[in-house]
């Protein structure tokens, strides 16, 4: 779902560019102060695994395939902040040196990944292990449950965009439809690699991922 | 650095197996549009899209253009998107978390 250059206009562009920077400020900010020094390279392999993901299509309906988005599944392993700072990072390198997803639409492409997937979809993370009764053994189940939800926002969170500087004229309506619908199916492959990729690391090293100590703090609170 | 011996083979482990979805499994990735783009054609704004920049470099597109070879091509573009995702990452943050640190060691 990278936003190619010209279909959203400069000025738009412009103010999502201004969010976004600001965005990566305050995460920034708060991964210095929650990220422990052996976190760092672990967040780094993150932003490493979510490019490598991005890189294999999955088939979805004929004429149509989807890629993982990983902002619910970097924010689970380490956290919604450092989780938006992945997120942008992998978009970065994917725009500058992949020429994947455009230039002035950058900032768009990390608010809709960053920060709606990333930081929103770990918010849906924390309801849902919640509402699962905070148990350990559900965080791959939660994660999943959150990863299949932050799709279809972020196609809304496109449909927003470009109900306010879209290039062209097409219906709204016409468009919300078709890309909740196809972004729908795409986060079925959302889900499953979320989950099975939160389930491994549980398995082996529970330790590491951000959102099972969260979990564990609250419950003992 | 404090970093124990079992995070630290965690973290080449993960990188190893970053390195074969990048090189090798993206080898049978789908080639049809994604999501996006799928949408963007059927109502009529694809044709909008302005060329990126680069879209004529050797790495656009995940390195279509590195040799004649697709495979070889691609496995290249995504060992260089992993150390190069790796390697910006771990520097911001790390700068990150030295700043909350007070710069010190």
């Amino acid at each position: 779902m990278h936003i190619p250059d010209g279909i959203i206009d400069g000025t738009t562009s412009a103010g999502y560019a201004a969010v976004a920077a600001g965005g990566l400020g305050v995460a920034l900010r708060r991964t210095g102060a929650y990220l422990s020094e052996r976190e760092v390279p672990l967040a780094a392999l993150v932003a490493a695994f979510v490019f490598a993901a991005q890189m294999v299509n999955f088939p979805v309906i004929a004429g149509m395939s989807g890629h993982l988005l990983g902002g619910v599944l970097a924010a689970v392993l380490v956290g919604p902040a450092a989780g938006f700072v992945v997120l942008t990072v992998v978009l970065i390198v994917q725009a500058l040196v992949f020429a994947d997803g455009g230039l002035s639409a950058l900032g768009v492409n990390v608010v809709d990944m960053a920060l709606v997937g990333a930081v929103g979809g770990y918010a849906v993370f924390a309801v849902t292990a919640r509402l699962l009764g905070g148990i350990r053994r559900r965080i791959p189940l939660a994660a999943a449950v959150a990863a299949f939800l932050s799709v279809p926002l972020a196609a809304a969170g496109f449909v927003l965009a470009f109900a306010i500087g879209g290039t062209a004229g097409v219906s709204l309506t016409k468009l919300a439809v078709a890309m909740l619908g196809s972004h729908v199916l795409i986060g079925v492959g959302e889900a499953v690699i979320t989950g099975v990729v939160v389930g491994a690391v549980m398995a082996g090293r529970p330790d590491l991922v951000f959102g099972a100590r969260r979990l564990g703090e609250e419950v003992a609170a | 650095m404090t970093i124990e011996p079992r995070t630290k083979r965690f973290v080449l482990g993960g990188l190893l197996v970053a390195v074969v979805v990048a090189a090798v499994v993206s080898q049978f990735a789908s080639l049809r549009p994604d999501g996006l783009e799928y949408v963007a054609d059927q109502q009529g704004f694809a044709d909008n899209t302005i060329e990126h920049p680069a879209a004529g470099s050797p790495l656009a597109d995940y390195g279509a253009g590195v040799t004649d070879n697709g495979v070889v091509g691609k496995a290249v573009a995504g060992l260089i998107g992993v150390a190069v995702t790796f390697g910006v990452g771990y520097g911001l943050l790390w700068a990150a978390n030295r700043k909350r640190r007070g710069a010190g060691t």
